[in-house]
């Protein structure tokens, strides 16, 4: 995590996100997003600059970062893959496609693989119940799964 | 003023419209538990203990339900019973069960509560928390794994001290309370007032201890131990052993250090008299030779961190003059140890404080102007309590004795700097001698007093007009910063500023519990030590104007400067972390 | 306009989306275009059509031929037969079992040719899903031409703020979030609070795990709610209109935005609508991954910026919500009737339903039914009628066993209830409730313990951890079943479990914490004896519970497949 923390983050790119926003009621949320995607995660020196930004303490902009399961404040793999372990997922056999995604990655849920290419995490719901068990990587969804489907999906960002 | 009437468990009430049900009850006898409940500060209704039956589909939090006309509240139920027994006992599942042990056993509000809830058991043996407790300050001891997630420490630290150095992180189970990125509190914006502690209701926070050193210090033969006491800790301590908030103990307190083995039982009240001899000579100064005002005092340390972290800019406005205490602790080791004979290295110097931010300030490294650390142990009013507790000393049977000269001689004005406004009145009773050269007519400057949060008023040096203003608690020191930030409309030449509410008899090292009822007693009470003196003026203290012709010259003078005076550091809101070698 | 002699709607829903929709409506405009029949058909893309199980789908009009599982490679024999030649191409056709009610035994498949004829739609009432599916949702001009704005343009030219709160109020429309609680009631608190600034907020925080009705919604039909909103609006008073989203849906986060802009453009958003003087806009706000914001306070404090933990109640949002002023806040689903309501009169609303729960209400299919999916059915129709008729049943020929009502925070409804009407006071009754018109399916394979260990997951995961029963309890509720798929928990720990679920359903500080035992509660009164033998025999009858003995004829779901 020090490693990367060390990366130079692009202050002058997170100070104009905050000042276009600046003025904005309830700002705090829609700033961390555009940041979090700006750097990837939200790493402690962009969130100073929020905090100084927006004038808020350090405290509540910490607060709000790790009170949302989309906002990261360690350094996530090249690719997010959310699987849903809800009931409409686990009772179409999310566990089975869970326990293949594991095996495939090598790393349990939570865990980002060695090779820093995924980030594997359980979510509550994606929403898209109607074609359960899904996942979500990046931002693409995958539904109707198996076992062997979800090693595919996995293939195409190997 | 429009009154609802109501019945709490069949008692018919009358309160004012838009008062809560817990009001209610108590006004009809009924007494409701609360555990989060903090009157005017935390009133969120989360832990849920003070659940009550007012006819909805679910029970309401009585500290935070307004009453309505005709309600008919329940405090009594079976349904009631079991949510505030159950949810005790989850707080309790995720608690540890060392409480003999524990700094607050017997202080404790869980504690309290499981026993009133007659609680013999835990149904929901599992998994805890598990936490590293954070003991990186100087200060303050964070222990989360008996913290209850109430928050009263987290709306104290933003709403009355305006610092937010810590907040909720995570969510859920996993929820902590720490400063931003789980740092150090020694790394954060944390100023140490311990206004925190002072709310907890168990023992996730407490002071450093600092009892074991001075045990030590006590029983070592080669060290020659001598001890202050600040102006707050006589009107609290007695506290401790069941006493009444503001009783006067100054003298058994003196006799008590004695028998616990102190060498020198001295008064941090000389060196108050002595700051106001500095400082006030410091402001005729700046008044007359066109210096930075207005002058902002300098002896509160949680106060001073607080301006160093957040008003950088202001750090000019402080007087130069260091706190009581470390002026106390710089002539300790250097006056005491001549006028003694003995070799500063072997002085070992305690003092006993009603404040959790000395023991920062006595670490900071600019306080070894002696040559040595210049105070080597602070405790605070609740440490010495315990000491005293062990080593058997009851208070209320021992002679009132006298302090130890050659520091031990005080006034009435040293005495009112534990009440907030009570530098300022010090020091205008002895400014307004030395400007007009005439004898006060009443040496009551009474619109320093009080309990409101910003006072300020003009002076009439005959002829010279001053203003000055008079804030405790950091959110009204940020009022009044903003104003001298803004210009300074108001034209104020010297400003009094208290870290804590109500000054250091409120302080955050001051017996537990601390309210605003409380902190009202200990003013009284350090008014009437006030009244009692024969001396109430800093400049008539014999044993000052002894220590200025023995030893420090003049006010202002050379060896003030270098052993009275100090620098502040700009800390600056956000401190960047420094490389960690590990992780 | 100009006009055509076929229209081919292609579903765009989410669902669809996720299954290559996209290459079959490329290639239907590639083959249209290759036989030079672009100016005769048109290829639409359209939100969900709700039959997401037979993904993609393709609908032909005038006929209103509907096709199933439709692949690119079918797309130039579709065009060839039946847009040339005007046959239907059989294969690609729906089938539907048709089921005995109540059994699972079938008369073998039948193919159905259009939709009106089709058991999945023959049910349904679509007054909130009517251009769903109809409609290319990022037309502005079809919406209008299906009738929308009229309603707005009839609101703001013709009637009083207060007369459209009554037209609301006397529709006997309900809060489709879950609660129930009357919009127009809600309406007329926020018109009569004090205050120069009100808002309106939409709630399309849609979190409840079996639910995507919002979603397909307002990627369907995103019109609907921008004029269902500017009729709040103009009833309560407010300019300012805020539509907080799930962070997770990007589709409808951008065709909402889409459909704003148009609006904006075409002036019926923005300053003096319909040439009055009535000004109102709308911004997207977007979740961070909080299951909590849809609690209504939890989702103020995240539109201020602030940690999702929901505020005191009261004081009610409509005299102090966002921001502190007036607010308003209905779900998407509530929103999109409103339209409807004012353009036909509530008479003809209250012609749907029950007395009281007027109108229809959309449900979402999941689970072990053969027509996952979205339906719009009238209020008080049985469960039976869900799940058998328009549900088309339970699959693989195995046997009902329960549904979950309302998403998981609403409660399990056995075979016994299947009769019950579905509306908020009846489920209520029977210990469920209607929540967000989820309904998952379990068949007999399912184990009630496993499943209830995770919805007591989903809870303490989602907890916000301001209060104590919640924070504490969903932590133990967890712990406890798990214990009991481990066959650690004891009879003892039953009991104390009951003491826990009700605390937490009596003294929570919000509808999160009351609702988070409900699954466990409503499970343990229909299904104790599975707990039992968890509990006591350590023995899970369906073997889904590893580590516990199975029975010799195990109904395990695992390795079912999908």
């Amino acid at each position: 995590m020090a490693k990367q923390e060390k990366q130079a983050i692009d202050v002058d790119r997170v100070d104009k996100i905050v000042a276009r926003h600046a003025s904005r009621e309830g700002a705090l949320l829609p700033v961390l997003k555009e940041v979090q995607d700006l750097v990837g995660y939200l790493p402690e020196e962009a969130l100073k600059r929020v905090a100084l930004g927006l004038g808020l303490s350090l405290s509540r902009v910490y607060g709000v970062a790790t009170f949302y399961s989309l906002f990261y404040t360690t350094p996530k793999g090249k690719y997010v893959v959310r699987v849903c372990e809800s009931a409409p997922c686990h009772v179409q056999g999310a566990p089975e496609v869970i326990a293949a995604i594991e095996r495939e990655l090598g790393v349990p849920f939570g865990e980002t693989t060695p090779d820093g290419r995924f980030t594997l995490e359980m979510v509550s719901c994606l929403g898209v119940c109607g074609v359960a068990p899904a996942v979500m990587v990046e931002d693409r969804v995958y539904g109707n799964l198996t076992p062997e489907t979800v090693i595919a999906v996995l293939q195409e960002y190997r | 003023m429009a009154t609802v009437k109501l019945t709490v468990d069949g008692v018919p009430v009358e309160v004012e419209a838009g008062s809560t049900v817990l009001k209610a009850a108590e006004k009809a006898g009924i007494n409701i538990p609360t555990l989060c409940y903090l009157e005017g500060i935390h009133e969120v209704g989360a832990c849920r203990v003070c659940v009550v039956d007012v006819g909805a589909k679910a029970l309401q939090a009585a500290c935070v339900a307004p009453v309505a006309e005709g309600m008919k509240v329940l405090t009594n139920t079976p349904a009631v019973r079991t949510a505030r027994k159950t949810t005790v006992e989850l707080i309790l599942s995720n608690h540890p069960d060392n409480c003999p042990s524990c700094v607050r056993n017997l202080n404790c509000e869980l504690q309290a509560l499981a026993e009133s809830l007659n609680i013999r058991g835990n149904r929901f043996e599992g998994a805890r928390n598990e936490w590293t407790p954070d003991v990186s300050s100087h200060s303050i001891v964070r222990d989360p794994n008996k913290c209850i997630l109430c928050r009263r420490c987290v709306s104290v630290c933003e709403k009355v001290q305006g610092v937010q150095a810590i907040g909720p992180i995570n969510r859920g189970f996993n929820t902590v309370i720490a400063p931003a990125f789980g740092e150090l509190l020694a790394d954060s914006v944390c100023v140490n007032c311990g206004q925190c502690i002072l709310v907890c209701p168990v023992g996730a926070l407490y002071e450093k201890d600092g009892i074991a050193k001075t045990w030590a210090a006590l029983s070592d033969p080669g060290k020659h131990v001598v001890v202050q006491t600040a102006p707050a800790v006589r009107v609290a301590l007695g506290e401790t052993q069941g006493g009444e908030p503001g009783e006067v103990v100054t003298g058994q307190m003196v006799a008590g250090l004695r028998r616990l083995g102190f060498d020198g039982v001295m008064d941090t009240d000389f060196t108050a008299d002595l700051t106001i001899l500095e400082e006030g000579t410091e402001l005729i100064e700046r008044l007359t030779k066109g210096g930075v005002l207005p002058m902002i005092t300098s002896c509160s340390p949680g106060w001073i961190k607080f301006i160093e972290h957040f008003y950088p800019d202001l750090l000019p406005n402080l007087s130069t003059c260091k706190s009581p205490q470390q002026m106390f602790g710089a002539l300790a080791k250097t006056f005491y140890a001549e006028k003694k004979g003995i070799d500063p290295a072997s002085i070992f110097s305690v003092s006993i404080m009603p404040c959790t931010a000395k023991k920062f300030e006595c670490e900071r490294p600019e306080m070894r102007d002696s040559g040595y650390q210049d105070v080597d142990v602070v405790l605070t009013t609740r440490e010495l309590g315990r000491m005293m507790k062990e080593a058997g000393i009851v208070l209320d049977k021992l002679p009132e004795e006298e302090y130890d000269p050659p520091m031990g001689l005080t006034t009435g004005a040293a005495v009112i700097f534990g009440a907030t406004g009570g530098v300022c009145e010090a020091a205008l009773r002895t400014v307004y001698e030395v400007v007009t050269k005439e004898p006060l007519k009443d040496v009551n400057f009474k619109f320093c007093r009080g309990l409101a949060g910003v006072k300020e008023a003009e002076v009439d040096l005959k002829g010279t007009k001053v203003k000055v203003a008079v804030s405790h608690s950091l959110s009204n020191a940020r009022k009044v910063l903003d104003m001298v930030r803004a210009g300074n409309p108001n034209g104020w030449a010297f400003i009094e500023v208290m870290c804590c509410p109500g000054g250091c008899i409120g302080g955050g090292g001051q017996p537990i519990p601390t309210n605003t009822a409380i902190r009202q007693k200990r003013i009284d009470g350090t008014y009437t030590a006030d009244e009692r003196l024969a001396i109430r003026k800093s400049h008539e203290n014999p044993a000052i104007t002894a220590i200025y012709k023995e030893f420090l010259g003049q006010p202002l003078g050379h060896k003030s400067h270098e052993l009275l005076h100090t620098k502040y550091t700009p800390r600056g809101r956000y401190r960047i972390r420094k490389e960690k070698a590990a992780d | 306009m100009r006009l055509f002699r076929a229209h081919v709607l292609v579903c765009a829903g989410t669902n669809c989306s996720l299954k290559s929709n996209k290459a079959v409506q490329d290639r239907l405009v590639r083959e249209v275009e290759r036989r030079g029949l672009a100016d005769e058909i048109k290829v639409v893309e359209t939100g969900c059509f709700g039959l997401c199980e037979q993904g993609p789908t393709v609908v032909v009009y005038p006929e209103g031929v509907l096709y199933c599982r439709v692949t690119p490679d079918d797309v130039p024999e579709l065009v060839e037969e039946h847009l040339l030649k005007g046959r239907r191409l059989d294969r690609l056709l729906y089938r539907e079992e048709v089921p005995a009610a109540g059994a699972a035994v079938s008369a073998g498949p039948k193919a159905f040719q259009t939709v009106p004829e089709m058991n999945f739609f023959r049910g349904q009432v679509r007054i909130v899903l009517r251009n769903c599916g109809i409609i290319d949702p990022e037309s502005i001009e079809e919406y209008i031409a299906n009738g929308g704005y009229e309603a707005l343009g009839k609101a703001i030219t013709a009637m009083t703020p207060a007369a459209v709160v009554e037209e609301v109020k006397a529709s006997g429309l309900r809060g489709r979030g879950g609660a129930g609680f009357p919009a127009g009631l809600k309406w007329e608190f926020a018109a009569k609070a004090k205050g120069d600034t009100k808002y309106i907020v939409c709630n399309a925080d849609e979190g409840e795990p079996g639910t995507f009705k919002d979603r397909l919604i307002l990627e369907g039909d995103p019109h609907a709610i921008i004029e269902g909103m500017a009729l709040a609006a103009y009833a309560i008073g407010a300019t300012q209109g805020y539509v907080y989203i799930r962070g997770e849906y990007g589709l409808s986060i951008d065709r909402l935005q889409k459909a704003i802009n148009r609006a904006k453009e075409m002036k019926l958003l923005g300053r003096g609508i319909f040439g009055s003087k009535f000004d109102f806009d709308i911004e997207i706000r977007t979740g961070a991954g909080a299951y909590i914001c849809g609690e209504e306070t939890a989702l103020f404090e995240s539109l201020e910026g602030g940690r999702g933990e929901p505020r005191l109640k009261p004081p009610y949002p409509t005299d102090s919500g966002l921001f502190g002023k007036p607010t308003a806040i209905n779900n998407v689903e509530t929103l999109a009737s409103v339209a409807q309501i004012i353009a036909n009169g509530a008479k003809w609303y209250r012609g749907f339903g029950t007395e009281r729960s007027p109108g229809t209400k959309v449900f979402t299919l999941t689970g072990d039914i053969v027509n996952e999916g979205l339906i719009e059915v009238p209020m008080g129709i049985t469960l039976r009628e869900i799940i058998f008729g328009i549900g088309g049943g339970v699959p693989n020929g195995r046997s009902f066993k329960m549904a979950q009502s309302g998403g998981t925070s609403g409660g399990c409804l056995p075979a016994a209830l299947l009769d019950v009407p579905m509306d908020y006071d009846e489920l209520a009754k029977a210990g469920a409730a209607l929540g967000s018109g989820a309904l998952l399916i379990m068949d007999d394979t399912h184990c009630i313990v496993d499943i209830a260990r995770v919805f007591a997951r989903f809870f303490m995961h989602e907890s916000c951890g301001k209060c104590v029963p919640c924070r504490e309890g969903t932590f133990r509720l967890h712990e406890f079943v798990e214990n009991a798929t481990k066959g650690k928990a004891t009879p003892q720990d039953l009991q104390t479990v009951h003491a826990l679920a009700r605390t937490m359903a009596l003294a929570s500080l919000c509808p999160l914490g009351q609702a988070a035992p409900v699954p466990l509660l409503s499970t343990l009164q229909y299904f104790r004896d599975e707990y039992d033998q968890h509990i006591n025999e350590k023995r899970c009858p369906t073997g889904t519970c590893r580590g516990l003995a199975t029975p010799a004829k195990a109904l395990s779901a695992a390795g079912k497949g999908a």
